[in-house]
């Protein structure tokens, strides 16, 4: 039963995360997926100290407000003529680090260890389940992960013209009356969701490559924004069900295989890709080399 | 007016498509946009002219609220612009964009209709019939399903254009349509524009090449950082107002009219 519970709950970061994190490949906003999964670790421990527990909404609450004052640092920071990659440097890690001091400081009142926050603990996720009257309802981040990817769903399904507009054409899209910021700031939203619903499971560390890896792996393999989302959750979902084969075989950690699993599925689509492969073209190249030299 | 005087018009309707009063831009505390008033026509072609710097893609998007002004007031059609969005298209510069998106030609135009969607209308059949439309319009309709990334750059150029017609306005704001196209592309805008001209429409187009402002526009606003200049072609696009708008650097006009800056 637990592989069921691993597996299932692999699979669901792997859609939450490769949903949001085509828009953040194609907002060339990565490395933003990166400071948010980071920064949101003070919001986590802060409401961890005051709930003494890990799966409350207080806690979403906090990851959220933390990841979208993220992005606004960044944003701001930008504006007023810092380099970009600067601002992210120097925000998340800031961030990142004052999590670490709340933890190192509080790690004994509250059952929160820096190796869980840094690589998750999905081996051990069926072990802490939800109950209702002495009733088992499986584990509580399933039902998290749940919950998150039925609001990230329902938000981009209901705004799904916004998101791919001010992803294409900012400018039209504020020109036409589409409040670009309020859609910026409610991505972040969601990409904080994404973050603290999946770090309990992989890792702050990790869930950067289930956001990025499978997005950019479908990015290789389609020219249709639709079509891109379905292949970035089903690479995720591959290279969970993947990485956990292989992690069983080698007992290493779970997490840790399922990202290179989706490292792996990316080189295959950077050679093989039919559209844009490194190989397929070198071949097509030689053959059109050949028919002109013939 | 005239033309288009035996229809009904609202009082809204009835002021003139575009009055800019006062309009100041500032990037970091250097002014690139001073002061600058102006009205245009309805049913006129408007070229705006100007050295690189002159603040000539900034004009438009400060008319169009997508960068702020620090004074000024921009009406379309006798309303602020936010109340009069459906009656605005715009086109922005080609290299705005990454042309890498995951999309196909069609539905770049199909964008074009989301602003008379609403918060959460979607693209229907006859949407997407009337996008093809527009897209037949510039000569595209062969390439509704390529990619984008495959199309060349005065291709991609008509997509945008298609994408301007296809939000159905009254009035038009594109920034260097012309600039980087090919001849055949630039003949397709050219007759788009008289076309929506004809139509009783509004076109205001940064434009560089000075070869072709005689040939293409009604009116002409000469502008750097101040408005130099601005009214009927033959009136206004004259050596001595260049001169002034371009500073020392065009030298040999009249022999140069026929050039490219």
């Amino acid at each position: 039963m637990s592989d069921f519970w691993i597996l299932l709950t692999g699979s669901l970061v792997a859609a939450c995360c490769g949903i949001v994190g085509v828009f953040l490949v194609l907002r060339k906003m990565a490395m933003i997926g990166d400071a948010i999964s980071h920064s949101v670790m003070p919001g986590i421990v802060i409401a961890f100290l005051i709930s003494g527990s890990r799966d409350s909404l207080l806690m979403m609450f906090a990851a959220l407000v933390f990841g979208v004052l993220t992005t606004f640092l960044i944003g701001m920071f930008q504006r007023s003529g810092i380099q970009s990659d600067a601002s992210i440097g120097v925000v998340f890690t800031a961030l990142f680090a004052i999590g670490v001091i709340l933890v190192s400081l509080f790690a004994r009142q509250v059952h929160l260890d820096q190796d869980a926050i840094l690589y998750g603990e999905i081996a051990f996720v069926h072990w802490n389940v939800w109950e209702i009257g002495g009733v088992s309802l499986g584990p509580k981040a399933v039902w998290l992960l749940g919950v998150t990817l039925v609001v990230i769903i329902a938000v981009i399904g209901l705004f799904y013209k916004q998101f791919k507009l001010c992803s294409f054409d900012p400018a039209l899209a504020a020109a036409i009356g589409i409040p670009v910021a309020f859609f910026h700031y409610l991505l972040m939203g969601l990409v904080s969701m994404a973050t603290v619903s999946s770090f309990e499971s992989v890792g702050a560390i990790l869930v950067v490559g289930m956001l990025i890896i499978p997005a950019s792996t479908a990015y290789l393999l389609t020219d249709k924004l639709g079509s891109m989302i379905l292949i970035s959750v089903a690479v995720g979902v591959a290279s969970t069900i993947l990485g956990y084969g292989v992690s069983v075989v080698l007992d290493a950690s779970i997490a840790g295989c399922m990202v290179c699993a989706a490292g792996l599925l990316f080189i295959m689509a950077f050679l093989f890709s039919p559209s844009h492969g490194l190989v397929i073209r070198k071949l097509r190249q030689r053959s059109l080399a050949s028919s002109v030299n013939v | 007016m005239s033309q288009t005087a035996n229809k009904e018009y609202t009082a809204s309707e009835a002021a003139a498509p575009l009055t800019i009063s006062g309009l100041s831009v500032a990037y970091q505390k250097k002014p690139v946009l001073r002061n600058v008033s102006f009205q245009v026509k309805e049913g006129e072609l408007i070229g705006i002219i100007g050295p690189n710097g002159a603040g000539k893609s900034t004009m438009m998007k400060a008319a169009l609220g997508l960068i702020p002004s620090i004074s000024g007031e921009v009406l379309v059609y006798g309303k602020s612009y936010k109340e009069q969005r459906k009656l605005i298209g715009y086109v922005p510069q080609r290299e705005s964009v990454d042309w890498d998106f995951p999309t196909n030609a069609l539905d770049v135009v199909l964008m074009g209709t989301y602003g008379r969607l609403g918060w959460f209308g979607r693209p229907r059949g006859k949407d997407k019939a009337f996008a093809l439309e527009c897209l037949e319009k510039v000569g595209m309709a062969e390439f509704a399903d390529r990619q984008i990334s495959q199309l060349s750059g005065g291709q991609q150029q008509r997509v945008f254009l298609a994408r301007a017609l296809a939000q159905n306005a009254k009035l038009y704001f594109m920034d260097e349509p012309f600039a980087g196209v090919d001849a055949a592309t630039e003949k397709a805008i050219i007759t788009l524009l008289q076309e929506l001209k004809k139509q009783g429409k509004t076109v205001i187009v940064v434009h560089h090449d000075l070869a072709t402002v005689e040939q293409y526009f009604d009116s002409v606003l000469l502008l750097n950082v101040e408005l130099q200049a601005f009214g009927p072609t033959a009136d206004t696009f004259t050596q001595e107002k260049l001169q002034r708008t371009y500073g020392g650097r065009l030298a040999f006009l009249d022999q140069g009219r026929g050039e490219r800056l």
